[in-house]
């Protein structure tokens, strides 16, 4: 037998790596840091901001005041319990990866409005035990209330702190109660749900409606004429957090 | 007969123990003879007929709420081709406005407390305060 035990080892070894190199290597490989846009046909609902126009309206809370009232958000003043559907933002905290150390003035340090950026690719979703949010065709990361047992994985997974826990009673801290949308109960997390219940009957979100300086523009991304299309087309714009790969919907002019 | 007093005193504790249900029902306020919800005053019907409405009322909300935030669909066809906009507070409670006499009788009746209004609104419970 010419076909020692060490040559047979070797081949072994050799064609094992042929069988399962392919995989490993691409198991190892970087992901591409941008895929390119993978939006289903049909409509994909986005919101593009413009914190200039926003910040000329001065201390101007006239979409945080109509999201509040329509959706019967709580206000409460303990930091670690408080309720958030859209709320202001440093500009280097809602940008913490922006490469310069240098932001222009009109921005540095300035509040930006941020809310649920309604990601191409959630991980609030992917980490829900029980479908209690998931992913609308038309792009809106969406909640069910009723399905929701307070696990809090979707408040962790999530990089925007875009999800709020309920650790005590809402109604307590809700100045006007209005009937047409249910509050929250303890024990249940909550977002912003780009007011899927207005744009269900053709009316753009209340904070988009209530917004005098129109620093906040609602459309549909995959329609080339939409205002949102328009305003990418012809302005610079940041997303944030791109690095994570979540491909939020929410873009700002800068 | 030294104990005549003694046996009476018993017949009447006696009594009183068997007729307790009685007392308790009127001390508390029901009767044997169901929880008599208040029905609606202007309106004939009901989005159902009534006996479905009676036995699976509840099996009709969870089909409205799942139709609604899970299907994104907001308007429910009734058997009869009416159309209905799916909403616990905003449709049933217009008719049922008194929910108290209405709802809240017949759960307390049966025993069932539907947690439901932890976050759905009575419209009727905030119209008085604020403003
Ligand atoms: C258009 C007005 C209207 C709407 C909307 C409506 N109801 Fe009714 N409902 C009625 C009327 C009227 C009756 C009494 C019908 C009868 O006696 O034949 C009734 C009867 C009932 C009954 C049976 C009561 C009994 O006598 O035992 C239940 C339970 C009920 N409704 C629940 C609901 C629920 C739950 C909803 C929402 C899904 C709802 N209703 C929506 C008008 C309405
Ligand atoms: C005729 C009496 C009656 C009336 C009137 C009635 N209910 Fe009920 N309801 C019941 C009974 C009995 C049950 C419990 C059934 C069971 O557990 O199988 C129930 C259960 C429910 C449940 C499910 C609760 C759970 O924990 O699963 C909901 C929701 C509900 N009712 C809503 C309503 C609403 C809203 C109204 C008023 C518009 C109403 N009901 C009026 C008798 C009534
Ligand atoms: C944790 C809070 C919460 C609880 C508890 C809850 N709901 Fe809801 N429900 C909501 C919210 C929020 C919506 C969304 C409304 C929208 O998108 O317009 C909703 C929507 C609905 C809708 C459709 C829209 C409407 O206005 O009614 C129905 C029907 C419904 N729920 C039924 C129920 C029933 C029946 C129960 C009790 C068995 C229940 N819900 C318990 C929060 C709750």
């Amino acid at each position: 037998m010419s076909f020692s035990r060490r040559a047979f080892l070797g081949a072994a070894g050799l064609s094992a790596l042929g069988l399962t190199g392919k995989a490993a290597i691409d198991a190892f490989a970087l992901q591409p840091p941008h895929e390119p846009a993978s939006t289903p046909a049909g409509t994909r609902w986005a919101m593009v901001i413009d914190p200039k126009k926003c910040l000329e309206a001065g201390d101007c809370t006239a979409c945080l005041d109509a999201c509040h009232r329509t959706h019967n958000v709580p206000a409460i003043d303990n930091r670690a319990h408080e309720v958030k559907w859209i709320w202001k933002e440093s500009f280097e905290h809602a940008f913490p990866s922006l490469q310069t150390d240098y932001p222009p003035d009109a921005l540095r340090d300035k509040p930006v409005m941020v809310l649920c950026n309604h990601c191409d690719n959630p991980p609030c979703v992917r980490v829900c035990p029980t479908q209690a949010t998931w992913k609308r065709s038309d792009g809106i990361v969406m909640m069910d209330w009723h399905r929701c047992i307070g696990c809090r994985y979707c408040v962790a997974a999530c990089p925007y702190g875009s999800r709020s826990f309920n650790w005590s009673d809402p109604r307590p801290s809700i100045a006007q109660i209005t009937p047409d949308f249910p509050t929250r109960s303890k024990g249940v997390v909550e977002k912003c749900t780009f007011c899927e219940e207005r744009i269900a009957r053709d009316e753009p979100p209340a904070c988009v409606a209530a917004c005098h300086a129109k620093a906040l523009v609602f459309g549909n991304l995959n329609d080339p004429e939409s205002d949102v299309r328009s305003l990418l087309r012809s302005h610079f714009t940041l997303r944030r957090k791109p690095e994570l790969g979540t491909r939020p919907a929410i873009y700002y002019i800068v | 007969m030294r104990d005549r007093h003694a046996i009476i005193a018993a017949l009447i504790v006696f009594f009183v123990v068997l007729t307790f249900p009685i007392w308790y029902a009127r001390a508390a306020g029901t009767t044997s003879r169901g929880p008599e919800p208040k029905l609606p005053e202007t309106e004939k019907t009901c989005v159902m007929p009534v006996e479905y409405m009676r036995a699976s009322h509840m099996k009709l909300l969870l089909t409205w709420r799942d139709d609604v935030v899970r299907r994104n669909v907001r308007t429910w066809i009734a058997p009869d081709g009416k159309s209905y906009k799916a909403s616990l507070s905003g449709t049933c409670l217009r008719c049922h406005a008194n929910k108290a006499e209405f709802c809240d009788r017949c759960h307390t009746y049966a025993g069932v407390t539907p947690y439901c209004w932890e976050c759905h609104v009575d419209p009727a419970s905030i119209k008085g305060s604020g403003t």
